[in-house]
């Protein structure tokens, strides 16, 4: 398998203020994204996230290390051939209509007319923006925008596409939407890379991720891999068992309805558990047994920083 | 090539959908048409007030197109971020500059065609002939809205659209009064301050090289030196100009 992306130690500092004052974004960023996988980039707001994808696109120059697409120089424009992307905030011109806009992106990618005449239509509608084709942009919803700025990202069929924050200002179905595009583009065998600081949206559809805290990758690697299987502890609710003897098997919390839900954290302890419910012929109303998740890696990753 | 092609059309597509374009035609075509009141106006030959004041209108508006639409067609393509989407594009970014340079002298000529002919249209209500004379005025002011073009990309690529009009107005401002400089050199005495004075009037835009209007408008020759020096001294200017603005557009982040 070969490697699409790969940044090694990108630095980056920018300079604010009228008496100049650098502040470091970027500490060192070690990427290595694989061809045909979904690769997620997750942080906070203001991790550094946009400001590595700038640099990938040459839109800002690195202070230190190197980036390299397709094995060439990323500034290569041959490398940018076969790039697509979308900005974090879409900005289109707002004076041309859907079709027009496509048309001139794909113009910029010197593809010929009967090749445009045929992907257009085709990419207005897989983002379901066929009736908005001849609205100028001007009047498009932040939904809107960010769907034909998907459509955009993938005008001259990209090997590699890079989103950042394609799920931002969508609705729960825009947001399935974008989502089942990206599955789509997987199994057409394109790269992805795409940036968000909301975890269910990487778990749910990437095979390898990168965590960046403050302008350092904290954490890099095959998303089961980060997160293990393993049960760190089972949540049993019940009703009718007093709450004194469950505090032997577990961390108690009262419940509304003389609920009370106890934490276990040992197989033996859920034993024990179920066993004084049976004796006391008591209810169960839940029991859940919590693996840990992305976000509790997360969390231990942002407060550890 | 198809790279800076494709973006001078989306340029001119995008000057000729702005509303501040239209508002200067209009006042353009008013001003020209404002000539013709005062033609009524005054005794003597009329038809050199049309002209006059014309050549004047297409000088002034087609300047403040230049500046105004340069600078904000470059600038707000920096501004809005439209830029991120387009430099992820195989383009190098001269490539991006030449192009939107190409695509704004486009729309100067259409432009500065559609004034030109106004003034042809009124000229001929009063003299029933096409005065094609007063187009070699409007030659050299193209050759001076052309050289603007580039000076307001040159502000765009590290300034704010504001402060880069603000910044051309002052070269065209510059431009049209170093002349009195010479003036100035000739009543100093020699001396340091005499050279750097010349200096300055080297280094500075020196615009008047490229105004005919009065020759043309009084029937006067334009002197055969003009066509070669007008010309020459624009294209090497622009080509500075633009040769600068390329290189701070190389070295630029986009943030
Ligand atoms: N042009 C800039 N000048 C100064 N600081 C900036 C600039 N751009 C971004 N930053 C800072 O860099 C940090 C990372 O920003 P960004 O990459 O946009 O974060 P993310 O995309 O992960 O939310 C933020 O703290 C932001 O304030
Ligand atoms: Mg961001």
């Amino acid at each position: 398998m070969s490697r699409v992306l790969e940044l090694e130690n990108v630095q980056k500092a920018f300079k604010l203020g009228f008496i100049p004052k650098t502040r470091q974004v970027l500490k060192g960023i070690s990427l290595a994204v694989d061809e045909g996988e979904v690769f997620g980039y997750l942080g906070p707001n203001g991790a550094g996230k946009t400001t590595t994808i700038k640099c990938v696109l040459g839109l800002i120059f690195p202070d230190a290390g190197t980036i390299r697409m397709f094995g060439r120089s990323y500034l290569d424009p041959k490398a940018k051939a076969g790039l697509g992307f979308l900005p974090e905030n879409p900005y289109f011109y707002d004076y041309l209509t859907a079709v027009e806009f496509l048309d001139f992106y794909a113009r910029l990618f010197g593809i010929p007319a009967e090749v445009r005449s045929e992907r257009i239509p085709r990419l207005l509608k897989m983002t379901s923006m066929e009736r908005a084709a001849d609205l100028p942009l001007r009047k498009f919803s932040r939904g809107m925008l960010q769907r034909v700025g998907l459509a955009q990202a993938l005008i001259n069929d990209p090997s590699l596409v890079i989103l950042d924050e394609p799920l931002g200002g969508l609705d729960p179905l825009g947001r399935k939407e974008i989502r089942d595009i990206i599955l789509g583009l997987r199994d057409a065998g394109k790269t992805v890379v795409f940036t968000s600081h909301i975890l269910q949206d990487i778990e749910m559809i990437c095979r390898r991720v990168a965590i960046i805290v403050g302008g350092r990758i904290l954490s890099q690697g095959r998303l089961a891999d980060l997160v293990s299987e393993k049960v760190l502890f089972t949540e049993i609710t019940v009703s009718g068992v007093p709450e004194a003897e469950l505090a032997a098997h577990g961390e108690c919390v009262s419940e509304p309805g003389g609920r009370v839900m106890v934490k276990v954290y040992d197989e033996p302890g859920v034993e024990a558990v179920l066993e004084s419910v049976r004796v006391r012929r008591a209810r169960i109303h839940s029991l859940v047994p919590r693996t840990q998740t992305l976000e509790d890696i997360f969390v231990d990753m942002v407060k550890t920083t | 090539m198809t790279a800076i092609w494709t973006i001078a059309r989306n340029t001119f597509k995008e000057a000729v959908r702005d509303r501040v374009l239209y508002l200067l035609l209009f006042f353009a075509g008013a001003s020209i048409g404002l000539s013709q009141v005062l033609a009524l106006l005054t005794v003597g030959d009329r038809v050199k007030i049309v002209k006059d004041v014309g050549l004047a209108a297409i000088a002034f508006f087609g300047a403040l197109m230049a500046i105004l639409i340069g600078t904000g067609l470059v600038a707000k393509e920096i501004e809005k971020r439209t830029i991120f989407t387009l430099l992820a594009k195989p383009i190098r970014r001269h490539e991006f500059l030449l192009g939107k340079f190409a695509g704004l002298v486009l729309v100067l000529l259409v432009m500065t065609g559609l004034m030109s002919l106004v003034l042809l249209l009124l000229v001929f209500a009063h003299t029933l002939t096409v005065d094609l004379k007063l187009l070699a005025a409007v030659f050299f002011l193209l050759l001076e809205f052309i050289l603007l073009t580039a000076v307001a990309i040159l502000f765009s690529c590290f300034s704010t659209p504001i402060l880069s009009s603000l910044y051309s107005l002052g070269f065209y401002l510059i431009g049209h009064f170093s002349w009195s400089l010479v003036t100035l050199i000739k009543k100093m005495s020699p001396g340091p301050g005499r050279t750097v004075v010349r200096g300055l009037h080297l280094l500075l835009p020196d615009l008047e090289i490229l105004n005919y209007k009065t020759e043309v408008v009084h029937g006067l020759p334009i002197p055969a030196a003009a066509w070669l020096a007008g010309p020459a001294y624009a294209v090497v200017y622009t080509a500075v100009v633009l040769a600068i603005a390329v290189l701070v557009f190389r070295r630029r982040d986009f943030v």
